[in-house]
């Protein structure tokens, strides 16, 4: 049945159907309306979950990596300063191979302060060992937590994972979603398998030991074995969760009219939806112009990007925050994608929308009228910012 | 696609019957979006609220700039908002004040549809001192919505929050306001 509902009551609605043993979370600014629907569901008897409030959001998911260790299933959510506090305790989420799916509302970073959304927290956590997943909607947001759930949880995968939802635009926007009905959605996620778990005192194990340059590498070497999984495991998971749902969903990329086009935008999150109307818009007029959206954003797609942008005259990948210093974190994947590639696309890099400025459709549009007249250079470029 | 801003005061709840609206457009089988704006809230400070309803799937994420409709819940923003910016001329204008139409017009120099509901004395009579909910009315009037479904879905979203007899009240009210707007015509 469709609904109307923010994003994060979408993610809260996951959570409740996949109802986890342990959710621990910092209630508190910038977290997000997530924990407070999820401790609501607590308080009123609707899921049998331990709710861990914390002090801070390192403390959050130090108790989820307790927790998941243990041998419980759990889940948190995060928010920009709160991410940047709790990344230490990611990379030991990953690797110590913990499957704890993350909802993070994404959001600036301090200084200046600010509440609103770009990349720049998703962009913090990249390397930490998550696989990342990026949403266009409310709907995507849903989904995607129950499939995230899925693959974090596979015995192949075993790692914490993240799903990206932009702050406000899709947060705190009421939208339509159609949930799966409990027992669909329970059935879909299954029984959770613990792996080791501490408290199974008759076959004691040793979690996140010592290991010195002797072992470590290896160690690490193993981890990435487990992210090399995850890509496998999404189109399993997707596939029968498009079944399933009768939503769209096929592979780590959608392509939208991207087939005959020669230039095209790339982007992550609920830019991609804009980006569609401007795409329409352009289409009306007679421009062979087309979009790619990125879903799963870590591990990145490298050789289904290059295949999708490979036939291109012109590219903007375009990221919602900097990387101070260098390119944008999503050029420098797209650029790695197309290197090998013979007659690649023209790349141009554009950076927008950070702290919430407003991307519009018309400002896409002109993105895509202008590319073929960029000189290709190693500029950055702006959009919407007063210089 | 139709969109509509509102303009209100921090405690007023505009953003409130925003979310209602989008309720009440679901029911009909809109694709719909409602959001405020995003800043601090504070008691009293102006505050806007956004809503999109469309037949189709709504891909779009950025703000609104050029609303269909403009509802203003505090007339007092008449003068500090510029509430009519934007603002297509063919829209709508909906106004909660004891002034007429011309007399809006001639403040606003809003040439399009304007509707004046005093929406502060219906809400004082009908003894909820909230202005919100009848200006609800006069929106789903102006958007023809059927009175059934508009009624219906304020029941829902509002009978958790008001004891039964306070509901009642706001239903007179919503009533009192969809009537003496439905008459001015609708944007569909």
């Amino acid at each position: 049945m469709r609904k109307v509902m923010t994003g994060h009551k979408a993610v809260a609605e996951a959570m409740r159907q996949i109802e986890p043993d342990v959710v621990a979370v910092y209630p508190i600014t910038p977290q997000s309306e997530i924990a407070e629907y999820y401790a609501e569901y607590v308080h009123d008897g609707i899921v049998h979950t331990e709710l861990v409030p914390v002090e801070s959001e390192h403390s959050a998911l130090s108790a989820c990596v307790g927790a998941a260790a243990a041998g419980a299933r759990v889940m948190t959510a995060t928010s920009s300063q709160g991410l940047a506090l709790l990344v230490e305790v990611l990379y030991i989420a990953a690797g110590m191979r913990l499957p704890i799916v993350m909802a993070l509302a994404n959001r600036a970073l301090s200084a200046p302060i600010n509440i609103h959304c770009d990349h720049s927290d998703a962009y913090l956590a990249r390397d930490a060992g998550a696989f990342q997943i990026f949403c266009e909607s409310a709907q995507e947001a849903y989904d995607y937590t129950l499939i995230a759930q899925r693959i974090a949880e596979h015995a192949k995968v075993r790692l914490p994972g993240i799903v990206n939802l932009d702050g406000f635009a899709l947060t705190h926007t009421s939208q339509v979603v159609e949930p799966l009905e409990d027992a669909v959605a329970k059935k879909f996620v299954g029984p959770f398998q613990p792996l080791y778990p501490l408290l199974d005192v008759d076959n004691p194990v040793t979690w996140g030991p010592f290991a010195m340059p002797d072992y470590y590498f290896e160690l690490k070497r193993a981890q990435e074995a487990a992210m090399e999984e995850v890509p496998g495991v999404f189109l399993e998971v997707q596939k029968e969760y498009a079944r399933l749902s009768g939503r769209p969903y096929a592979g780590f990329l959608e392509e939208y009219r991207l087939a005959d086009a020669d230039r095209a935008l790339v982007v992550l999150g609920s830019t991609a939806g804009t980006a569609k109307v401007a795409v329409d818009a352009l289409r009306e007029r007679g421009e062979k112009v087309g979009l790619l959206k990125v879903w799963l954003f870590r591990p990145f797609p490298y050789a289904a990007v290059a295949q999708a942008l490979g036939h291109l005259k012109y590219v903007a990948v375009l990221d919602r925050a900097i990387s101070f210093g260098a390119m944008g974190a999503l050029y420098s994947d797209v650029a790695a994608a197309l290197y090998r590639h013979k007659d690649r696309p023209v790349l141009t890099n554009y950076i927008y929308g950070l702290g919430g400025r407003d991307i519009t459709a018309e400002q896409l549009e002109s993105v895509l009228l202008e590319l073929s007249k960029v000189r290709p250079d190693e500029a950055l470029r702006y959009i919407g910012l007063r210089e | 696609m139709k969109e509509i801003r509102w303009h209100g005061r921090g405690g007023q709840g505009a953003k409130t019957v925003s979310q209602v609206l989008a309720q009440i457009n679901l029911r009909e089988g809109k694709f719909v979006q409602a959001f405020p704006e995003f800043g601090p809230e504070r008691s009293g400070a102006p505050i806007r609220a956004y809503n999109r309803i469309s037949d189709d799937e709504i891909l779009v994420h950025s703000a609104v700039y050029t609303p269909d409709v403009v509802v203003v819940v505090d007339e007092s923003l008449l003068r500090s908002e510029n509430p009519t910016e934007g603002l297509r001329p063919d829209g709508i204008l909906i106004v909660n004040t004891p002034c007429s139409p011309e007399e809006i017009r001639k403040q606003t120099g809003f040439r399009g549809k304007i509707i004046a509901v005093d929406a502060d004395r219906i809400a004082r009579e009908a003894g909820t001192g909230f202005a919100n909910i009848p200006m609800l009315g006069a929106v789903a009037a102006a958007l023809g919505t059927e009175w059934g479904i508009v009624e219906e879905e304020v029941r829902r979203a509002m009978g958790e929050r008001m004891s039964r007899d306070m509901l009642e009240k706001n239903v007179a009210a919503l009533r009192a306001a969809y009537e003496e707007a439905k008459g001015v015509g609708s944007v569909r």
